[in-house]
C-alpha cells in the first residue's frame, strides 16, 4: 500500500495553522486511513526548513510522497478541492454511497 | 503628520543619491523604488546593500522574487561586488523567493507568514541595517489574489519597519509618465517613493531619478539625471550642489601662458578659477589652450586635457608646430591628454570620465576643448547641467580649468546663443576672442569680461597670431560693436589710421 507523505508548512500557532492542520488530519483519516505520515513545521520556529523549500505562502502542504511531489497553498477549507489538489485517492467504503446518484 | 526634524537618514552611500536626497533615504523606513524595465530598479538594489556593506560594514538581506541568487552574484560581480564572499562573511544573505516551479494551487485563506518569518530570521542572523525586497511584480503574477498579496506586502513592509532596518521595495511601472506602479503597491509603501525612468530623447537614452515623496523629510525635487557606469554603476549628475560656491577663493595667480593675457586678467587666472574662452575657429582658442597647459608643465603642475575635436594626432601636430612636446609630457605622467568623440558616449557617460580622470591624475590644470562639440550630442539644458556638475568638482578640487566654446559660425559673434550666457555666469572669467573687418582686413580682437574680485583689463585689444604664439597688442579704438557683432566705426574716428598691431600697453 503506498504511503503518502506530508509536510505542513505553517506560520506561528495561528487559527489559520490550527484549521489548515485540521483540515488535512481529517482528509488523510478519511481518504488514508492509517496509510499516511504527517509533519507540520512552523516557519516561524524553524524558518530555516522553509527557506529549504523555499515556502512564502502558508498554510502550505507538500505531499513528498508518492512522486510526483505536489504542493497545495491555504488553509485546505473546501476538502473536495483539496482532496483533488492533493492527488488523494478516493474514499473507500461506505462513505462513499450517499453520494451515488 | 508633521515629524520632518525627526527624521533621520541613513545615507545609501549610491553615487550623487544622498545629494539630491539630501542626506539619504528615511532611517527604519520603507522606501518604494519604481520604474520601466531596464530602468534600473535592481541595480538600486543591489548597490543599495552593497554600499552599506562597503561604506559602513552594514550587512544586508537580499530578497529575491524574479531573480536567482546565483544570476544576482554573477550579473553584479562585474560592478565589483563579491557577493559571495560577503555572504561567507554574514554581510549579505539572499532570501530566495524566485520561483523556478510552478506557483501551487490555493485551497483557502493564506498569508506570507513563512516569507515574514524568512526575511525576520535572516535579518536576525546577520544584524541586518538594510533590506531589500526586489521585485514585487513578481509576487503578483504568482499569486491571483491580488488584494491579499498587497496586504501581505503590506504587513511584511510594517514589519521591517518595527525591526528597524531600512528597506527598499522595487517594482514595476508600465509607463514612464502614469501610476506609480503596476499593481498599486503605492497603496501601502506612501510615504516614500522614487521613480527611476529610462526615455529616448532625441536618439539617446536619457536616465532619471526622482524623489516622488518622501515622508515630512527634505528632498530636492525634480528629475536628476543618472547614468549606470560599468565601474561605478549607479551615478547620479549634477554634483552641483555638493560644494559650497567660492567656499575657499584662492588668491593666488597662476599664468596662463600669455604674458599680455595674464596682464588683462590682472596679473594671470585665479588658481581655482574656471575660465571659459570663447570664439570662432582658427581664432585661437586652441592655441591659448595649448599655452595654457605648456605654462603648466613648465611649473610643474599636473595636467589634464581633454578634446572633443581632435585626433589625438591632430593634438600632437598642432602643438608640435607650436614648439611643444605633449609626448614626453605625458610619458613623464605630468599631463594627460584624452582625444574622444562626443558621439561615442552620453553626456552622463563623458562626464564619469572626466570626473574620474580628474581623480586618478589629480591635475592642477584641466582644459576642455571644446564644449560645443559637446552640444552636438545633448540639448543645451543638458550642455549647462553639465558645466554645472563639472563646475562642482573642479571647485572641490581648486583646478585651474579652462573651457572653450565656439560660437556658430566663423563670422557670427555671438556665441552659441541657447546658454552661452548661462554658462558664462557659472565662470569666473570669460575671454573673447573675435573676428572684425578693418580697412578690408579681417583682424582679431580679444577681450576680458567679469574677472572674479579683481581688477582687469576692460579695452578690446587686437590680436595677431605668428609663429610664435599670440601676441596681444593696443587697444582697438575707434571701432564699436566688435563683440556684439555690429561693428561700425563711429564718425570722427573715420580719418584716423586703423589701429596696428604693436607692443602690449597693459593697464591693469
Amino acid at each position: 500500500m503506498t504511503v503518502y507523505s506530508f509536510r505542513l508548512y505553517v506560520a506561528g500557532q495561528t487559527g489559520r495553522s490550527q484549521a489548515a492542520e485540521a483540515n488535512l488530519r481529517a482528509l488523510c483519516e478519511s481518504h488514508l486511513p492509517g496509510g499516511y505520515e504527517l509533519v507540520v513545521i512552523d516557519a516561524a520556529e524553524q524558518p530555516g526548513l522553509a527557506e529549504e523549500q523555499r515556502i512564502l505562502a502558508t498554510p502550505a502542504v507538500i505531499r513528498l510522497a508518492p512522486l510526483p511531489q505536489r504542493r497545495v497553498i491555504g488553509d485546505l477549507s473546501d476538502h473536495q478541492r483539496a482532496a483533488y489538489a492533493l492527488g488523494l485517492p478516493e474514499r473507500p467504503g461506505p462513505t462513499r454511497q450517499g453520494d451515488e446518484e | 503628520m508633521n515629524g520632518s526634524d525627526m527624521i533621520e537618514r541613513l545615507a545609501t552611500g549610491i553615487n550623487g543619491f544622498d545629494q539630491v536626497a539630501l542626506g539619504g533615504l528615511p532611517r527604519w523606513r520603507t522606501t518604494l523604488v519604481t520604474g520601466s524595465t531596464g530602468s534600473g530598479k535592481t541595480l538600486f538594489a543591489v548597490e543599495f546593500l552593497a554600499r552599506g556593506i562597503v561604506r559602513s560594514g552594514e550587512p544586508g538581506v537580499f530578497v529575491t522574487f524574479e531573480e536567482t541568487p546565483d544570476d544576482l552574484r554573477r550579473n553584479w560581480a562585474s560592478l565589483g561586488f563579491p557577493i559571495r564572499q560577503w555572504e561567507s562573511e554574514g554581510k549579505w544573505v539572499f532570501v530566495d523567493a524566485s520561483a523556478d516551479f510552478e506557483e501551487a494551487p490555493v485551497v483557502g485563506a493564506y498569508d506570507f507568514g513563512a516569507l515574514a518569518a524568512r526575511i525576520g530570521h535572516a535579518a536576525r542572523r546577520i544584524g541586518a541595517a538594510r533590506v531589500v525586497l526586489d521585485s514585487l511584480d513578481a509576487v503578483f503574477t504568482r499569486f491571483a489574489e491580488a488584494g491579499v498579496v498587497r496586504h501581505e506586502l503590506a504587513r511584511i513592509a510594517d514589519s521591517l519597519e518595527d525591526a528597524e532596518v531600512t528597506s527598499v521595495i522595487t517594482a514595476e511601472r508600465a509607463n514612464e509618465y502614469d501610476h506609480v506602479s503596476r499593481y498599486g503597491v503605492e497603496e501601502f509603501v506612501l510615504d516614500n517613493v522614487i521613480i527611476l525612468r529610462n526615455v529616448l530623447a532625441n536618439e539617446r537614452r536619457r536616465r532619471t531619478v526622482e524623489i516622488v515623496k518622501m515622508r515630512g523629510a527634505a528632498h530636492r525635487t525634480g528629475e536628476w539625471l543618472f547614468t549606470i557606469d560599468p565601474r561605478d554603476g549607479f551615478v547620479v549628475i549634477p554634483l552641483a550642489f555638493l560644494v559650497p560656491p567660492f567656499a575657499r577663493a584662492s588668491q593666488v595667480r597662476v599664468s596662463s601662458g600669455n604674458t599680455e593675457l595674464d596682464q588683462m586678467c590682472g596679473g594671470g587666472f585665479f588658481k581655482d578659477a574656471i575660465i571659459l574662452l570663447t570664439g570662432p575657429s582658427g581664432a585661437g582658442k586652441t592655441l591659448t589652450c595649448l599655452k595654457f597647459l605648456a605654462a603648466g608643465l613648465a611649473a610643474g603642475e599636473r595636467c589634464l586635457a581633454f578634446t572633443f575635436d581632435e585626433s589625438r594626432e591632430q593634438v600632437r601636430r598642432n602643438s608640435a608646430g607650436w614648439g611643444i612636446d605633449l609626448d614626453s609630457a605625458e610619458e613623464s605622467d605630468l599631463l594627460r591628454v584624452v582625444c574622444d568623440y562626443p558621439e561615442v558616449a552620453s553626456l552622463e557617460d563623458h562626464f564619469i570620465r572626466i570626473k574620474r580622470a580628474i581623480e586618478e591624475h589629480k591635475p592642477e590644470r584641466l582644459v576642455i576643448d571644446t564644449l560645443s562639440a559637446l552640444e552636438r550630442i545633448v540639448s543645451p539644458r543638458a550642455l549647462l547641467d553639465f558645466v554645472i556638475a563639472l563646475g562642482a568638482v573642479v571647485r572641490q578640487h581648486g583646478i585651474t580649468t579652462l573651457l572653450t566654446s565656439a560660437p556658430a559660425g566663423r563670422f557670427t559673434p555671438q556665441l552659441t546663443p541657447s546658454i552661452a550666457g548661462e554658462i558664462a555666469s557659472l565662470t569666473d572669467a570669460t575671454v573673447t576672442l573675435r573676428y572684425f573687418e578693418y580697412g578690408g582686413e579681417v583682424r582679431r580682437a580679444i577681450a576680458v569680461m567679469q574677472t572674479r574680485g579683481s581688477g582687469h583689463d576692460q579695452s578690446i585689444r587686437q590680436v595677431t597670431i605668428d609663429s610664435d604664439g599670440m601676441h596681444i597688442t593696443e587697444p582697438v579704438a575707434g571701432i564699436a560693436g566688435i563683440l556684439s557683432g555690429a561693428v561700425s566705426v563711429p564718425a570722427q574716428d573715420r580719418q584716423a589710421d586703423p589701429p596696428a598691431p604693436g607692443s602690449a600697453q597693459p593697464d591693469g
